[in-house]
């Protein structure tokens, strides 16, 4: 385990990334890591970008992830992937993306095109880094793409140290009943 | 799942992960405070999360969402002055409302103590400006403590507290926003055991509580001689730190921008002349004897402070009576005074001080491709199809004023509504002004319900009172939407239950306006007209355009149905559609999605099934079909 992880996790409001942030710090802390983050969210209401950051090791003081610096950027949209991948992901980082497509103001005003997995692609490459998409069908429900993302994570041990067992801890404290059954299930298959 | 409530009550000590926010929260329960008022603004609405996780019959404090921030600081205040401890929070700006009753409070005795929780906004992530409160700390010679993350939050509101009981003042926590929502592990103490109440407080035959000429100045006597009182306090030292020992070179800095000082530093050249750091938890009053020392023994001391330069300013005159010899690098242009000190600012500031420090430049992001996404309003948001429908009876010459709350988003495209924004409640007087002078324009102004009762009454009563010739458009979504959902004297609920429910027409007709209409947003031609009429009439007027928070609804009403949850989902008739885009690009429901080839789809993750972009369509190609799970 390095002393230093930087997770840059980027998405639009709605989409659930501060339950996204929240499990993988005490997922990092089940598997007994220190942890740190914040979600950075200006106003409440949905439709704008949202990030949230997490730092694990204990060389990280400030919860805030510097820009090209992420050892891991997750997105839960295509164009955040975009955004966020050429703002925060470092020389030989990795990209995760949850295919989905929630377009800004701009592309549905006609001024700017949508972003295309290429344009991912082409981000992870610059970086000399690697994307790894998780389709949208492994959610079976838009409010439980975050959840697929981090099972993707997980399962693909793309945070070193943690593993589907530590999610699995991290989401039994954050929620209960039938959205938690759902949700582990995300974990297994 | 963790339940947050038992979490914050528990008795024996324990570790948890929480944001500052709610760290503050288990600090207000072992700290004994009594009473806690608020007025809802980010960055600190979560601490009433957390204070609502507690169940009301365990809670040991009573707790309010008062009307505003100077309401909110006065019933804390007045409760304080009962002899009961107590605390008030809100935003950066909304010290700016609390102010003319603020600034009194350290020229009095107050028996319980007060703690004001201010959520300061560097970086403007969520409000009109960075204002840097500490000057109203130097201003009303009040104390204030500033933490750098949940762990620090915890403690110093503690420290807060004592003080300000110790010393029967109130006394400033001041939380930024990335400490508020910065998330880490905190040791918590065990619950120490329930006090008796204290006996009653208020008694104007021993003291005075009523600065008038000059029997202000024994109070102002008072008030500095207690600042210096608290700087000598055991309690109020305790919280600086000196990390470090034996560089001739120094940092002074205090907050976040102490966490971004040591990430810079993990990055520095080996071999290089590292910084010891003086790193202050108690920035006013100014801890001069610490600062006295850390100068005396460093050749060269760095003021790393966010925002404004107060640090420095004390910390140089200082240095000057004191005839200490230390170079003192301040804030070498604007750009040090702007924005959050993140860690890679820290190290850009750092790198123009002491070249030496880094190898090289930082890593640099690769260039945006894209326009930023901004925030915006919610598929089936009734400010939507009010924006749409007024849109169409304005000329391009009208005047458009915006206020505070979600419909402040109207002011981005395509619908560019409510073309200034000062504070709020300002929009109903600076229309006035404007209408002053109109030549043929027409004024239109908005505010939202909560800051209808907020702050927006003064300005109508002097709309009527002097006849201004505006039209006033209340957006009533019936709740405090922008800051999540906090009810208002409106809704029929308090923080505790149910509630008087005001009625905005009522106040109105009470204040004398005579000229009122009222209409569902989602009746875009109706309001078109309305709005019409309206124009052409003289005076002061008010349309109260009406739909509840789709957001908040959905929420509800997705809570209640749980997994049987179902919506009608709109549609885009393919053979209907003539392409005119009416739907994407002017009415700009965030469903609306363009394809390549020009037709438009409907986003099967965003609807809400609201339909209320139906009526936009002059083909009549958006279609609802039968109900559909989600």
């Amino acid at each position: 385990m390095t002393d230093r992880f930087d997770i840059y996790i980027a998405g639009v409001g709605g989409q659930g990334i501060g339950l996204l942030s929240e499990a993988l710090i005490r997922a990092a802390d089940a598997a007994g890591l220190p942890a740190r983050g914040c979600d950075t969210h200006g106003l409440a209401q949905r439709g704008g970008s949202v990030a949230s950051h997490v730092r694990i090791g204990s060389r990280c003081h400030s919860a805030l992830v510097s820009e090209a610096s992420a050892d891991l950027v997750v997105a839960l949209e295509i164009h955040e992937a975009v955004s966020a991948g050429r703002a925060y992901l470092k020389e030989g980082g990795t990209l995760v993306w949850f295919d989905a497509s929630w377009q800004p103001l701009a592309v549905r005003l006609g001024e700017e095109g949508p972003a295309a997995a290429s344009d991912v692609a082409e981000v992870a490459a610059l970086r000399r880094g690697r994307a790894v998409r998780v389709p949208a069908d492994s959610a079976p429900d838009p409010r439980m793409q975050n959840t697929a993302v981090l099972s993707a994570i997980c399962r693909q041990g793309l945070v070193p140290g943690l593993g589907p067992e530590h999610a699995r801890a991290a989401l039994s404290d954050l929620m209960a009943g039938p959205a938690l059954e759902a949700n582990l299930r995300l974990l297994e298959d | 799942m963790k339940d947050l409530g038992q979490t914050l009550l528990r008795e024996e000590a324990f570790s948890e992960i929480v944001i500052g926010n709610t760290a503050v929260v288990r600090a207000l329960v072992e700290a004994g405070v009594r009473s806690v008022s608020a007025y809802p603004g980010s960055p600190t609405p979560e601490i009433a999360d957390a204070i609502a996780a507690i169940p009301a019959e365990k809670r040991p404090f009573r707790f309010e969402f008062s009307t505003n921030e100077k309401v909110a600081t006065e019933v804390a205040f007045g409760s304080a002055l009962a002899g009961r401890l107590s605390a008030v929070f809100f935003k950066s700006v909304g010290l700016n409302v609390a102010a003319d009753s603020f600034v009194q409070l350290p020229l009095l005795d107050i028996p319980g103590g007060l703690v004001v929780i201010l959520g300061d906004d560097p970086g403007a992530n969520s409000s009109q400006n960075e204002q840097d409160n500490r000057h109203y700390a130097r201003m009303s010679y009040m104390p204030l403590l500033e933490p750098s993350g949940a762990r620090e939050a915890y403690g110093m509101f503690k420290t807060a507290a004592r003080l300000a009981a110790r010393h029967r003042t109130a006394v400033i926590l001041r939380l930024t926003t990335h400490v508020c929502h910065a998330k880490e592990k905190v040791d918590f103490a065990a619950r120490p055991p329930a006090v008796p109440n204290p006996a009653w407080g208020f008694d104007p035959a021993r003291e005075n509580y009523v600065p008038l000429a000059s029997s202000v100045f024994p109070l102002k006597r008072r008030a500095l001689e207690r600042l210096a009182a608290v700087e000598e306090d055991p309690d109020a030292r305790g919280v600086n730190v000196v990390e470090g020992t034996g560089s001739r070179r120094g940092v002074i800095t205090a907050g976040t921008a102490w966490l971004s000082l040591r990430d810079a530093l993990e990055e520095s050249r080996p071999g290089s002349v590292r910084p010891d750091i003086l790193k202050l938890g108690l920035v006013h009053p100014l801890p001069r004897q610490a600062v006295q020392d850390f100068l005396a023994a460093h050749e060269e001391v760095k003021i790393l402070e966010e925002l404004d330069p107060v640090l420095e300013t004390e910390i140089k005159a200082l240095a000057y009576d004191e005839g200490l010899p230390t170079r003192i690098l301040g804030k070498r242009d604007v750009e040090e005074r702007m924005g959050e000190y993140v860690p890679a600012k820290v190290r850009d500031i750092l790198t123009g001080t002491w070249p030496d420090l880094f190898d090289g430049p930082r890593p640099a992001p690769l260039p945006a491709v894209a326009a930023p996404r901004p925030p915006q309003m919610c598929p089936g948001c009734g400010h939507r199809s009010a924006f749409y429908a007024i849109k169409q009876a304005l000329s391009p010459g009208d005047v458009t004023v915006a206020d505070i709350g979600c419909h402040t988003l109207g002011y981005l495209p395509p619908y560019r509504m409510g073309g200034v924004l000062l504070s709020m409640g300002h929009s109903t007087s600076t229309a006035s002004g404007l209408s002053i002078f109109r030549e043929g324009r027409r004024v239109v102004c908005f505010l939202g319900d909560s800051t209808f009762f907020h702050a927006g009454l003064p300005g109508i009563v002097n709309a009527v009172y002097n006849g201004h010739e505006v039209l006033l458009v209340v957006m009533e979504n019936g709740t405090t939407a922008m800051t999540g959902h906090q009810d208002h004297p409106g809704t029929g609920k308090s923080f505790n239950g149910p509630a008087p429910k005001l009625s905005v027409r009522a106040a109105l007709e009470g204040l004398g306006v005579g000229n009122i209409r009222e209409v569902d947003t989602y009746r875009q031609t109706e309001l078109t007209s309305m709005v019409r009429e309206a124009l052409a009439e003289p005076g002061f007027k008010v349309i109260i355009a009406r739909h509840p928070c789709m957001l908040k609804l959905t929420r509800e009403a997705r809570r209640r149905a749980g997994a049987g949850w179902k919506v009608r989902q709109v549609r885009v008739d393919p053979d209907t559609c003539v392409k005119n885009h009416e739907c994407i690009e002017r009415f700009a429901c965030p469903s609306f999605q363009a394809r390549e080839d020009g037709a438009v789809e409907v986003s099967r993750d965003l609807c809400i099934g609201d339909g209320s972009c139906r009526q936009t369509c002059p083909a009549g190609a958006l279609v609802q079909d039968k109900e559909e799970g989600r």
